[in-house]
């Protein structure tokens, strides 16, 4: 029957009950992650170029690894560039180019090729396949290939006729394409439209009947309405969602750290103080920069924390209050120096520069966890069009990280100083970024990466490199 | 200006200040949504209609359905056959048109004075002519409108519909089965001839979501806000194969025994007894592909370890952080925060312990949780007190009032099985001792708090009765914890001879 219960033992960085055995940890449990499913994803675009496919992939590839599941997008164009050095024209692409054709097929199979590796060797959860798959042929060849190697398929089409849209999109990514560097406004454009031709007859769209056994979901006009289709897992559901809140209406994000508080002049992390006297100022001058910015519109929002709601309170807008935006919980460590914490966390304090994105704070939290709680705030972010958001470090630097597309290991040391303003803007396939600095002094609060080297460990820290060693291992 | 925690609140301030800051609750929408089903009989609208009531109220937006069948029974007390919603009964006509204004009168009551943010209309609303008359009605009132339309042809899930909820409603009472059916089909067949369903180019301009075959696809257009992409969200992950959800708490823990509250015990040797016999149980249930999901804590976790299965740890389903109080007795809470005991029984549900969380803070949290259990099927969850109380109020449609006072002992495990528009719950005690954690709502008068009985140990401290409204203002602001500001009414100074020994006034 039931063997004894076994032991359970916490990892000293994300403090996390395991079981072990024999002092060492047991498989048998999972964390919760996003994907919970044993077998990978295949994510397939589908629609005539200029549609927005690739801006797609690579937005759901960032927002798919910001919420820790690993995932990465297949091109099939840069496949093509690599094989074919130059582009000549629109020819290439024409549906009677027998020379051509081999090449894209040589080109999608590479890149599947690529994209068993990633799935089945690298780690990868989620692949986004990205090119026009305009046929029913094509796609099944993708379905077959899915099928071998017992990967989930989930379409993503996006289908658009309005002129306007079509052109912005050609002025914003297609004119700085690689392809293109060499030629002329009108020509580019020009040579582009015949190109988007040569797929339209031949081009067959999801139905609802004839594809009704596949997973997908048809984005129609930027999202004016969506056709979903046999959602099959939470990934997919969550892919769903995240795709029916985006949008490319222009705007910027704004962020920022509250002003100075008094706990920072003090060096201490954490806590809930009020501004100090430059706080004030940085506050007061936040306001007079907000007012001359003109922004349409502009929602604010700050977390729950004293300092946050004071430097907003400086701008005499309203302002919506998200707990989601507090500041990373420190557990025991709350309002304490940094040396208070080595002198009476050893432990703690080195384990966190072992991996200080995955270290949680004793009765704490973790960047990771902080990412799992914005996640709901990233969501309406992208909902949203011009907003101000007055967070706090730690907080900041996820926020930032989904913006930029930083990975878990750079997140934990962005550099995000008191009195300055980020503001994101989004442009092309990614961010434009300006730092905006306020002028107003205050403390520095970065600590950088320490370099590998020798760590000054006092008598008492015995087991400090067995944990260390061990605590990547779970 | 701003409180601190060491004051109760503002005082009187200046008339002219900026503006007030708003919870992100309210910010969902400005104006409220006005939610409209669609579809022919016994294709679930209100199955929908009142389980997205349910879903919206407990993540706190103030939500009420309007079930025209409902006025429409109240109106023609007995229902004698199907002929009454015969496309040419004239009489019938006039009645229904009648009921459904009287329902969308209750609507704009609801929304305009009783504080609702959302009302869904639930009728059958087959015609374009019908929703423009709602359209219009929204227009006039500055509604937003959703529409949530269900379409299915599978004879089966009708069948099964039927034999849910038809049966059993008030117009079959006095009918065998077979009548029952056989009427309810006739009653659909009167619709069917004018039903128009939404078209995506017809009805390009409305929101709406339309589900198609039980959530096999979906046509969402226009989706206009926050609450309507959620609504959305929520819609394509509900499901209704049949199957059970199992919660439980963890076994009692060390720290249950000694009365502390919180932290992060292990099991006592009766909660490893319970756990033991938790694995038998589950054994003996025979559930098909069980999932097993538990805290990060370390009590849910030994007690999934016993049932030699894989589980789930989420952090989510931790237990409610009681911040300072963390590990205390009851008598060590009194002693060393006699204002914070006072102030959780003025309001249990939004209170906020210093440095720790509410009820409606746990609610937040558990969301995620609470929309995966809609995506999976049968799960055992493994958790504590204040999120099993959370958990159950969603299912079982508890009010907040109600959410903190439920009834969720040690060792005993709550089957929730889905049947017609509600759950079923039934309550499977597996018989190991363990020690009572549960305080009643006090009633007001001396001796009794939110914390227990007064034991020999502990001074007794009258409740705060309700009556003062003042009182009440700058309570409810500091039970929060948060930092508010006042919003621009103007507050009178607080009299700290209000507060003797925290008992407030009668009127």
């Amino acid at each position: 029957m039931a063997s004894s219960p076994r032991e359970l033992t916490q990892n000293p960085l994300k403090k996390i009950w395991v079981p072990c055995k024999n002092g060492l940890p047991d498989r048998h449990i999972s964390q919760r992650r996003v994907c919970m499913t044993n077998c990978p994803t295949l994510i397939v675009t589908v629609g005539l170029p200029a549609r927005g496919k690739t801006y797609i992939s690579k937005k759901l590839t960032r927002y798919l690894n910001w919420i820790g599941v690993p995932t990465k997008e297949f091109n099939v164009g840069q496949y093509r560039r690599k094989c074919v050095k130059t582009y000549k024209s629109f020819e290439f692409f024409r549906p009677d180019n027998e020379e051509g054709l081999k090449i894209r097929r040589q080109c999608a199979l590479a890149a599947l090729g690529d994209v068993q590796r990633y799935l089945r060797d690298e780690g990868g959860q989620v692949a986004v396949f990205d090119a026009t798959n305009t046929t029913r042929e094509r796609r099944g060849t993708i379905m077959s290939f899915a099928q071998q190697n017992g990967y989930k398929v989930f379409f993503v089409e996006s289908v658009c006729e309005d002129p306007d849209v079509i052109a912005e999109n050609i002025v914003q990514v297609k004119l700085s394409s690689p392809d293109y560097i060499h030629c002329d406004t009108d020509k580019a454009v020009e040579d582009f439209m015949k190109r988007i031709k040569c797929y339209e007859n031949s081009y067959e769209p999801l139905d609802e009947i004839l594809d009704g056994g596949l997973s997908f979901i048809k984005i129609m006009d930027v999202g004016r309405r969506y056709l979903v289709n046999r959602v099959q897992d939470h990934i997919q559901s969550r892919i769903v969602y995240y795709l029916m809140n985006i949008h490319i209406t222009p705007r910027s994000i704004y962020l920022c750290r509250h002003g100075e508080s008094d706990l920072n002049v003090k060096g201490r992390i954490g806590g809930d103080s009020g501004l100090s006297v430059r706080g004030k100022e940085f506050a007061e001058c936040l306001g007079k920069f907000i007012r001359d910015q003109s922004i349409n519109e502009l929602k604010v929002w700050t977390s729950q924390m004293k300092r946050t709601i004071q430097t907003a309170e400086a701008l005499s807008v309203p302002y919506e209050q998200w707990k989601a935006l507090n500041e990373i919980d420190a557990g025991v460590c709350e309002e304490m120096t940094y040396e208070e914490i080595q002198e009476n966390y050893p432990l703690e304090f080195a384990l966190r520069d072992q991996d200080k994105y995955r270290y949680r704070y004793p009765k704490g939290e973790s960047y990771e966890d902080l990412v799992q709680r914005l996640e709901p705030v990233i969501m309406e972010l992208e909902r949203q069009e011009n907003v101000l958001v007055i967070c706090h470090q730690a907080v900041m630097r996820c926020l930032l990280a989904y913006f930029l597309d930083k990975p878990a290991e750079e997140l934990p040391y962005l550099k995000c100083p008191l009195h300055t303003v980020l503001k994101l803007t989004p442009v092309a396939y990614g961010c434009k970024i300006e730092y905006i600095s306020l002028n107003v002094e205050a403390v520095d609060t970065h600590r950088a990466k320490p370099e590998v080297g020798t760590f000054r460990v006092s008598s008492g820290m015995l087991n400090l490199s067995w944990c260390l060693q061990a605590s990547h291992l779970w």
